[in-house]
């Protein structure tokens, strides 16, 4: 399904990917680990087509299509979504609202129907289910004066809504209580399917116990340094990154 | 919610949609200003003699007057005296009523999305188009007469109810007012005329439709709207002119009156040809808007969406002058390539307890610029005034200027007068997130302005919060990147 080769990409001339190798399969979830700065929100935007990140090498195909030659809004219309990390605020304009416009524009673009007010807001409450999200959150404006925990929540509840082929969640568990780590890991789980595939980006071992991935990368440097199965997480999260980072900087010494 | 989407759905076209004009025969003044004119134009309207003096007057008065420079927008002179004052649609006969209405005229309104016609009436509006100089016609008259509401042609009234034409006009805004205001009192064509009586609730919003098509004429309406003791209305004023490569010249004038606990809300959504990308042309809009709260608890509220014109000059003022009276002002001002705007309000506190709130969103993009000018005076005897002033400008790019000119003046030790000031950039990163979530970057900018701009445009009647909507998107259409 996504195919990223030899990915480098820089932002203000400072080169943050260097190289970044991976193959993703319908059906599969990756978890990205790795120490701050190591380049994994880079990587998350780069995947979205933020245009402030200049990609310098490498190509990443997503169902057939080059990805890197689509804009971000068609992208997000092919089917990848990015749950932020820091989810943006936008005054004035309501969750219902903006998801409003944002599901009828993928619709047409994929050419199904736009929905009308009453089959929308009843998908809404179908997917509201899903992630338990409070009502009172989608009349308000997005995001404005959401807890962090809301705030992440609320991301998944929009991946709910748009029906992603590919979701790349980054650090969606921070932030969220132990409660609310375990409704939105289960609603993660709920919409996965044979047909779409998941990258969590997280720091902790524990999101892994709910979202369990078939394989875990620990990205450094701008690079993937590691690969391997759940077991790599709690290897990670019992010894830490210094051994790897040993390897690494020792390697290219 | 379906607000903003209809807006969206609806937002194709990518230039100023009015800019077409059409050909028919006029009947026109000859160019040029002066007391031979004045008299050609109130002979031409069949005026009573107190009216022409009145006109001379304010020319008088005008002459001795110069062009205000103080607002913070600059163009080249208007040669007064190479404009026509007056052209207006011949017609075989004076029409009687609609039905008598040239249909070649009719069309025009037709082709701008107003019909004229009762039947197909706009949902509980009663219209009035002005063409140029004269009223084309109202709808809803009779509906309306039953509850002895006139709301006429601002010509048609001052045959039919001279009395009260005489008792307000410039009872509000006198002709001595400004430079524009005596223009206007001299040469002022036409305009609507509202008069609401006694304990009478307008069942229907009013609205008149401003329609400039003359090339090299000035437009120079006159609205009176006056709601006596207990009575309620809600106007609108929506306005187009066809694109052309001159400036053209608006300078109207607008009073209201409101007694004891009466009510009146005003809302504009004023679309006159902003000019080209490059700054040719457009609509030289100085305008003078006041509303006087006479009565004790007392209501004047303006809501205003400006997105035309080359040059704004405009200032919806209250006088609070009844005590318990409450003054509003509620601004959206979007300015893009060569615009400019010198935009706010003032609130004069003179009773007590006397409230004022103004909310103004200015949003610039392109090379524009947008001011807001705000004045709140409260006077010695206004015990316990309020206001609140929130003064927010979005700015859309960097070459683009936003400024806040507030004055406050208190002259009463228990006012209470709170100002706040916000400037703020569209944010890449919410055009970002809002891409990633599968909406265009045009549709995304629409949505984050009408977003910031909801507390005003909220105060808007439903077809018309549409219709701004829209016009907002349109206006900034491209801006961003
Ligand atoms: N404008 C910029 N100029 C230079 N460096 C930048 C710029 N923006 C980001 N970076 C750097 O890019 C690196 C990668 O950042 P990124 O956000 O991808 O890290 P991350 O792996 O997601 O970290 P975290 O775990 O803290 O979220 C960081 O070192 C960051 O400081
Ligand atoms: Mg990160």
């Amino acid at each position: 399904m996504l195919s990223i080769k030899n990915l480098h990409a820089s932002i203000e001339g400072t080169p943050i990917l260097k190289g970044i190798n991976l193959e993703i399969k319908a059906g599969e979830v990756h978890a990205i680990m790795g120490p701050n700065g190591s380049g994994k929100s880079t990587l998350a935007s780069v995947l979205a087509g933020r245009e402030e990140y200049e990609v310098t090498e490498g190509e990443v195909t997503f169902k057939g299509k080059d990805l890197l030659e689509l804009s971000p809004e068609d992208r997000a219309r092919e089917g990848v979504f990015l749950a932020f990390q820091y989810p943006v605020e936008i005054p004035g304009v309501s969750t219902t609202n903006f998801l409003r416009t944002a599901v009828n524009q993928v619709r047409e673009y994929r050419g199904q129907e736009a929905l009308d007010a009453v089959k929308f807001l009843s998908l809404m409450k179908e997917k509201m289910k899903l992630v338990e999200i409070d009502q009172k959150l989608m009349s308000r404006a997005l995001n404005e004066g959401f807890s962090g925990g809301e705030k992440k929540r609320n991301e998944i509840f929009q991946m709910a809504m748009l029906e992603p082929t590919l979701s790349v969640l980054d650090e969606t568990d921070s932030g969220l209580d132990i409660d609310a780590l375990r409704i939105v890991s289960n609603g993660v789980n709920k919409l996965k399917s044979k047909d779409n595939a998941t990258v969590v980006v997280t720091h902790y071992q524990r999101l892994l116990d709910y979202i369990v991935p078939d394989f875990v990368h620990v990205l450094y440097k701008g690079q993937i340094v590691k690969s391997g199965t759940k077991e790599l997480a709690m290897e990670l999260e019992e010894k830490g990154y210094d051994w790897i980072k040993a390897e690494v900087d020792g390697a290219s010494v | 919610m379906s607000k903003d989407n209809q807006i969206l759905e609806e937002f194709t076209s990518k230039e100023y949609e009015h800019g077409w004009s059409v050909d028919f025969e006029a009947d026109e003044a000859p160019a040029g200003l002066n007391e031979t004119i004045i008299r050609w134009i109130s002979a031409k309207k069949e005026e009573p003699k107190w009216l022409l003096e009145w006109r001379l007057k304010a020319f008088q008065t005008w002459q001795k007057m110069t062009e205000p420079e103080w607002a913070n927008v600059h163009y080249p002179k208007i040669d007064l005296q190479a404009l026509k004052y007056y052209s207006a649609p011949k017609q075989k006969s004076k029409p009687k009523n609609l039905d008598e209405v040239d249909p070649e005229l009719l069309q025009i309104y037709e082709r701008l999305g107003i019909s004229l016609n009762e039947q197909k009436k706009l949902q509980g509006i009663a219209v009035d188009a002005v063409l140029d100089s004269v009223s084309v016609g109202t709808t809803f008259k009779e509906t309306l007469g039953k509850l002895g509401i006139v709301f006429s042609s601002f010509s048609e009234a001052v045959h039919e109810h001279p009395e009260l034409v005489k008792k307000y006009l410039g009872s509000v805004v006198p002709m001595t007012d400004n430079y524009y205001a005596a223009l206007n009192s001299a040469v002022f064509s036409d305009g609507s005329f509202c008069y609401i009586p006694k304990g009478v609730r307008c069942p229907m919003e009013l609205s008149t439709y401003f329609r400039i098509n003359a090339a090299n004429t000035g437009q120079f309406e006159r609205t009176l709207i006056v709601a006596e003791d207990d009575a309620y209305v809600s106007y609108l004023e929506g306005c187009t002119a066809p694109q052309r490569d001159e400036n053209q010249l608006h300078a109207a004038v607008v009073e209201i009156y409101a007694a004891t606990n009466a009510e009146v809300k005003y809302s504009t959504v004023q679309n006159w040809y902003p000019g080209d990308k490059n700054g040719k042309g457009g609509i030289y809009n100085f305008v003078t808007k006041r509303g006087i709260c006479a009565g004790n608890h007392s209501k004047i509220s303006w809501t205003q969406v400006e997105t035309g014109s080359a040059v704004t000059w405009k200032y919806p003022s209250c006088i609070l002058k009844g005590d318990n009276s409450i003054g509003e002002f509620y601004s959206v001002a979007v300015t893009n390539n060569y615009q400019q705007a010198d935009t706010g309000t003032k609130m004069i506190h003179i009773g007590k307890n006397t409230k004022s709130r103004i909310v103004s969103k200015g949003i610039s993009a392109g090379k524009s610029q947008n001011s807001y000018r705000g004045q709140v005076q409260v006077m010695k005897r206004a015990d316990n005034s309020r206001n609140f002033s929130q003064c927010d400008s979005l700015l859309m790019g960097d070459r683009c200027g936003a400024h806040t000119f507030p004055y406050i003046d208190i002259q009463n030790s228990s006012a209470k007068v709170e100002h706040e000031a916000t400037t703020s950039k569209i944010g890449e990163d919410q055009i970002f997130y809002c891409n990633q979530r599968g909406i265009a970057t045009e549709d995304a900018v629409a949505l984050i302005v009408n977003g910031y701009a909801k507390e005003v445009l909220n105060q808007l009647p439903m077809e018309f919060a549409v219709e701004a909507q829209k016009l907002l998107a349109l206006t900034l259409e491209g801006s961003v990147g």
